[in-house]
């Protein structure tokens, strides 16, 4: 039984992790209807800049992770406006080979810049535990898990009762009415990719402690992949919700199954999913009209 | 402007334009023949071009004609390597009968993935030909009895009607065979009834099931072809490389192949070429650079003094020395290509062709990128 929740419990942290990556590419999938290969490689990035700051720099944990955030959100509107924006309207190919391009641009930077050795972010939760249950969770699980639900739940009151964020709503509805209603489209569009770089650093920084910070950690994202379109790509809890099954199926995989499946269980579901269920557990589907 | 005068319908099946266009493609091939008395050092380069031409090949029917993007086509290259070295050295078949079985075995994978992956839309069949990769890899890597797993296996050079190929020379020429035989067949496919469902499945899905084509007929036979052509490939590879291990056949790889297929050009055979050219040649050309150009460096900024010249030509050194330079590059020139010439180095091409065939009187215009609103692709 203790086994069990062991494994309950840290199948939800990294589903959590996958899930906030997943809602990365979900917001700005419904916005500007691009998919962004290179999410996983802007929470590395996050991650290595929340890393520079506390040991490079000597800031405290919590102003370095604000900070982190602030960086990447900024460096993610900046990609938009410079970049991403010549490719809307464009084929969808077009956008994913961007994208992977950008990503394989961002590691090597990471490994220019930061190096390719590997590091541990020092973090206020470090080596403490909990007994909960009879169980023993050190403090990093429960921060990941805790740090998912803040985050959703501000997320959730800034779509639903901020201007900015209703604006967001109808600009990912119909960019065409948003514009007529005089919505600043350009600037949503930035905005969410700001929004969407700052959730993913936030997974990437919550992600450090268990999994150590090096210039691959951005191949997450193909899991996180998995966890979006299991939610049915383009629907906010079911990102969430999607992150948290693989990040269970994960585990309980690695410890019931032979050798070898846990690293390919996400992808094993993710083509089951894909063949009987293709819109997801949460989204809809139809056919294009012509 | 010069066109071709045509005085029968048959002018129109003909594989070339016309007979100068022909003599051409027999000039370049007798060049690419005479390739081991020309240029016996660089040999080993182009049987790896020759090679990546064909992956280029297969990938180009997929992506550029039929419109499928797949993110995992290493692992059919895998699979045909892998197979084509269990026939031929575990089980002693011939060369020949080796690397046609591993081209079926390639392409019944293909037609397996394929029957479920084809039932969903673009993006969804890319991340699904993805995880089908991700998990190859991973049997590449378990199955010991067939793969070697970790360790790896040893491949002995091909032995062809018991003629072994030694020498750089002669297993040029078979990969240079197999490429020409490649380029008629796939050309023979496209210009056929075949290759223009394909090109209508490619430009809308729903017009061309609307004038009766069988989508998924064309799509499973498009995904097998390829599949078989990559596994040709990857028994070629296999010796090339000398030695499989389950990481050569990793995500990176296949993004290596869409990078040149995007590169070389969309939607045309020379853009494959192009692009294998490039991906083939560009590490070569990276790793030469490596040593000549902080030198460059050195000696420009010397005439700031001597002292200056060493300082730059030494950062120069540090900063092209590091190890995660090459993929950055690589990703670099696909946005770079992906932004300013999306028709690719053919694309390229053609433009400089069109502006001197109507040389004063070629616009900017006829190129130029529509302005788009973002399509919709979700239904409501």
């Amino acid at each position: 039984m203790d086994v069990v929740l062991q494994l309950l419990l840290n199948g939800l942290a990294v589903g959590c992790i996958y899930g906030l990556v997943a809602l990365g590419f979900v917001l700005i999938y419904k916005a500007t209807e691009l998919v962004n290969f290179a999410q996983g490689d802007l929470m590395m990035l996050g991650a290595f800049t929340c890393y520079m700051f506390v040991v490079w720099y000597g800031i405290g944990y919590w102003p370095a992770f604000a900070l982190a955030v602030v960086t990447l959100a900024i460096f993610g509107a900046l990609l938009d406006r410079v970049i991403l924006r010549r490719v809307i309207g464009q084929p969808q190919f077009t956008v994913v080979m961007l994208t992977i391009g950008l990503g394989a641009i961002f590691r090597s930077f990471a490994s220019m810049t930061w190096g390719s050795e590997v590091y541990t972010l020092p973090t206020p939760f470090s080596a403490q535990q909990t007994m909960i249950w009879g169980v023993s969770v050190s403090h990093e699980y429960i921060s990941i898990i805790v740090g998912t639900m803040i985050l959703c739940a501000v997320l959730y009151a800034f779509f639903t009762r901020t201007r900015l964020g209703v604006a967001m709503q109808a600009t990912s509805q119909n960019q065409l009415a948003a514009y007529y209603m005089g919505i600043p489209v350009k600037l949503v569009f930035s905005m969410i990719w700001a929004i969407s770089a700052g959730v993913s650093t936030v997974a990437g920084v919550l992600l450090a402690p268990i999994s150590l910070i090096d210039t691959n950690l951005g191949f997450i994202g193909v899991k996180a992949f998995a966890a979006a379109v299991l939610g049915g790509f383009g629907s906010i809890p079911g990102a969430l919700v999607g992150g948290i099954t693989i990040g269970l199926i994960e585990m309980f995989s690695g410890a019931y199954l032979p050798l070898g499946f846990k690293d390919v269980a996400a992808y094993a579901v993710l083509l089951i999913v894909l063949v009987v269920r293709p819109q997801g557990m949460f989204g809809t589907v139809g056919r294009k009209r012509v | 402007m010069r066109s071709v005068f045509k005085t029968s319908y048959y002018q129109d099946f003909g594989l070339f334009r016309n007979r100068t266009q022909r003599d051409w493609y027999l000039v370049l091939m007798l060049g690419l023949m005479s390739m081991p008395f020309l240029l016996p050092a660089y040999l080993v380069d182009f049987s790896l071009v020759l090679i990546f031409g064909l992956c280029g090949l297969s990938l180009m029917v997929l992506v550029g004609y039929t419109g499928l993007v797949s993110l995992g086509h290493a692992a059919f290259l895998g699979i045909g390597a892998y197979s084509h070295v269990y026939f031929s050295q575990d089980l002693g078949v011939p060369w020949i009968v080796s690397v046609a079985l591993a081209a079926m075995v390639a392409a019944a994978t293909g037609v397996l993935v394929g029957l479920p992956a084809l039932r969903m839309a673009g993006l969804y069949f890319a991340i699904a030909t993805l995880a089908f990769a991700l998990i190859i890899q991973e049997v590449f890597t378990r199955w010991d009895s067939i793969t070697g797993g970790l360790k790896g296996k040893m491949v002995e050079r091909p032995v062809i009607f018991g003629y072994a190929l030694h020498d750089e020379a002669p297993f040029y020429l078979l990969c240079l065979g197999c490429l020409i035989s490649g380029l008629w067949i796939t050309r023979n496919l496209l210009r056929a009834p075949t290759g223009r469902a394909l090109m209508a499945i490619r430009d809308s899905e729903i017009a061309a099931q609307s004038i009766g084509i069988n989508l998924a007929f064309y799509k499973i036979m498009a995904f097998g072809y390829s599949a078989a052509m990559m596994g040709v490939a990857g028994a070629l590879f296999a010796h090339k490389v000398g030695f499989l291990a389950p990481d050569i056949f990793s995500v990176l790889l296949s993004i290596q192949f869409l990078l040149m297929v995007v590169v070389g050009g969309l939607g045309s055979l020379h853009g494959a070429i192009f692009g294998a050219i490039f991906v083939a040649l560009l590490p070569v050309a990276i790793s030469t650079a490596r040593d000549s150009v902080p030198e460059w460096f050195g000696q420009i900024f010397g005439v700031f003094g001597t002292d200056t010249g060493f300082a730059v030509s030494a950062a120069v050194d540090r900063f092209v020395k590091q190890p995660g330079l090459e993929p950055g590059i690589f990703g670099l020139i696909l946005v770079l290509f992906i932004l300013f010439e999306p028709q690719g180095i053919y694309g390229r091409w053609a433009k400089i062709k069109l502006y001197f065939s109507l040389f004063p009187l070629y616009k900017q215009a006829t190129f130029k990128r529509q302005k788009s609103y973002m399509k919709s692709e979700r239904f409501r």
